[in-house]
């Protein structure tokens, strides 16, 4: 297990290496001059100069692009990525200051749609093509259709309308009021949550049903057993093992669902902190979050692979 | 994986029959009524989207203050929105923005990455070695974020929406086609193909690439779903499509909100319009997978 796991955490070097080499060379293709953007021109050219010059040397632009890129790779290892264009704060700290809401919010829509998903997946599998099947799929099919923005709008929508409530401005921590803080939460936890309930249930449905073809299950219903035992002693153990990874796979979902969800409902988390930076062309920040979240999805992913090895020990010996 | 048994399989083996185009439709309509209701959603779909002129009731595009804020009336069947434009004809060529960015994207996106996965399992070594780190480069970024990214450096405009969604979909097909490709690979016929002295690309276009048509299928109906979804997401958060472009997500944001009180209809219709569409394909998209994967064609 030692070795298995040196040798993963050694192969992200590389990976996090290219995502910096990525998302550094993306935000060099910019068409047309990230300064000038800065000082608020656009090409009329009727910016001084002088002024230009100092912004290319303050940005670091007047160096060569190795130069750049290695001060940039300098500042990632030491978690240093300047300020923001626009607030003038360093981009750490008012990252730091957004994430609790993020996290609290990733948190609770992963409870609420594992606490869904895996009782209907596993009805679902159980009983394949049935009605019972169709319904849970057809539910499951329709949350990954419609996008999660419409639904906090909708909710927003008949919240206005019926009770004349509207989001509020300012956000409140669950240990300042965890009253005020779970009626805040509420509908966004719900909007991220649905979404992410249906690919779950969609999977567990699906490695539910490999897993049911199995000759160990065969055995087990020929013994005699009872549905239930065999649907969750047997077959659920051994449907996990995916379903696990696709904590991964989700992770994608859930972040695309923050950034969605927190522009909706007006909650200055790190989702809504991207959004406004690519408005404001807050290029520092861009470049930070990209980064960090990047990295973020590949620990995850690092840290369901040890999961797995751990889980199932003819993974460590590949 | 489990085991064959030989008896079971022996019986209806030979005895089947060669289907027509028709009969193989018809079949697919009875074994897979979702698949077919999703098929029937996509075909309505691409007719609204190619009739839009003939279709749409008003102009899409310019707006006429007199009539803004107007409720679903006998004229305007889904009302107007604040620039008082028809909402029912903007969601009609909304369509054709949607299918567009949707088809291309995921056509492109997936048509890339089957050759880059073809390419990186045929070659194998140290070239394969380098694609498979540069996929995995791009696939640490969550899609949303990388087509976020992307979109924010190039600007909003509908074809570089196509380039913003394209390209996080080539790691996800070049993994999917390279996996396949690599099994397809060890059949005698590539061996015998290749001994007979075919040309590498000989080897790939004719003999690889058929054989991977399935699992390239499979991803780019299922991308295709995802691709509208997203195009709706960046055009909502303002780094689609840009106004006067009547795109689904782009109707969705500011004034949709702003307006709830007074206009829900204008944050309703386009909304549908999005659900349905990503619904279609996505039932068309599980059912094909259920006839295409093999591993899956077996009831259990």
């Amino acid at each position: 297990m030692g070795t298995y796991l040196a040798k993963r955490v050694f192969l992200i070097v590389p990976t996090l290496l290219g995502v910096a080499a990525v998302v550094f060379l993306v935000m060099r293709v910019i068409p047309g001059d990230v300064a000038l953007l800065i000082l608020g021109g656009d090409s009329s050219g009727n910016i001084d100069k002088v002024q230009l010059a100092a912004m290319h040397h303050q940005l670091g632009l007047d160096q060569p692009l190795i130069v750049q890129f290695g001060a940039w790779l300098w500042g990632v290892v030491r978690f240093d990525f300047g300020a923001s264009l626009w607030t003038g704060r360093p981009v750490i700290e008012e990252l730091l200051g957004r994430l609790p809401l993020s996290l609290e919010l990733a948190f609770l829509a992963t409870l609420v749609s594992v606490a869904i998903a895996i009782p209907f997946g596993i009805l679902a599998a159980a009983r394949q093509d049935t009605w019972v099947d169709y319904l849970i799929r057809m539910v499951s099919i329709g949350g990954l259709a419609i996008p999660s923005f419409w639904v906090g709008i909708l909710i927003i929508l008949l919240l206005v309308i019926y009770f004349g409530w509207g989001p509020p401005l300012e956000f409140t921590w669950p240990w300042v009021d965890p009253w005020a803080n779970f009626q805040q939460m509420f509908w966004p936890v719900v909007t991220v949550g649905y979404r992410y309930a249906a690919v779950t249930t969609r999977m567990t449905r699906s490695t539910m049903l490999e897993v049911l073809r199995d000759d160990y299950i065969r055995t087990a219903w020929a013994k005699g057993l009872m549905e239930r035992a065999v649907l969750i002693r047997h077959a659920l153990k051994n449907a996990m093992l995916p379903v696990i990874t696709l904590v991964g796979t989700e992770f994608a979902f859930l972040i695309g669902g923050l950034v969605v969800t927190e522009t909706v409902f007006t909650l200055n988390g790190v989702g809504r902190f991207v959004v406004d930076a690519v408005a404001h062309r807050d290029y520092p920040v861009v470049q930070a979050l990209v980064f960090l979240i990047a990295l973020c999805f590949v620990v995850v992913n690092l840290l369901i692979d040890v999961t797995y090895a751990w889980l199932d020990p003819r993974i460590r010996y590949h | 994986m489990s085991v064959q048994y030989p008896l079971a399989q022996a019986a209806p083996a030979p005895t089947v029959p060669r289907l027509t185009w028709g009969s193989e439709c018809w079949s697919f309509v009875r074994k897979k009524p979702l698949g077919a209701a999703g098929a029937a959603i996509i075909t309505g779909m691409l007719f609204v989207a190619i009739f839009a002129t003939a279709l749409a009731p008003y102009d899409a595009y310019t707006p006429d203050y007199g009539a803004s804020f107007e409720r679903p009336t006998a004229a305007h069947w889904f009302g107007t929105d604040e620039f008082g434009r028809d909402v029912l004809s903007r969601v009609i060529y909304g369509a054709r923005i949607a299918l567009f960015v949707g088809f291309v994207a995921s056509f492109v996106g997936c048509t890339l990455g089957a050759l880059l996965g073809v390419t990186s399992a045929y070659a194998g070594g140290k070239v394969d070695l380098a694609l498979e780190r540069v996929m995995d480069i791009l696939l640490a970024f969550p899609l949303l974020i990388l087509a976020l990214a992307i979109a924010s450096v190039l600007g909003p405009a509908v074809h570089n929406v196509v380039v913003a969604i394209a390209i996080p979909i080539i790691p996800r097909a070049a993994r999917v086609v390279r996996s396949a490709a690599l099994s397809v690979k060890e059949n005698q016929y590539v061996e015998a193909a290749r001994s007979l002295g075919a040309a590498a690309r000989r080897v790939i276009f004719q003999h690889i690439l058929p054989n991977v048509a399935a699992p390239y299928i499979i991803m780019l109906t299922a991308q295709l779903g995802s691709a509208i979804l997203t195009e709706a997401a960046l055009s909502y958060l303002g780094l689609g499509t840009a106004e006067p472009t009547p795109s689904w997500g782009l109707m969705l944001s500011g004034s949709a909100s702003s307006y709830a009180e007074k206009a829900p209809w204008i944050a309703l219709f386009p909304g549908i319009a999005i659900s349905l569409a990503v619904f279609g394909f996505n039932l068309f998209g599980d059912s094909l997978r259920d006839v295409l994967d093999p591993k899956l064609r077996r009831k259990g």
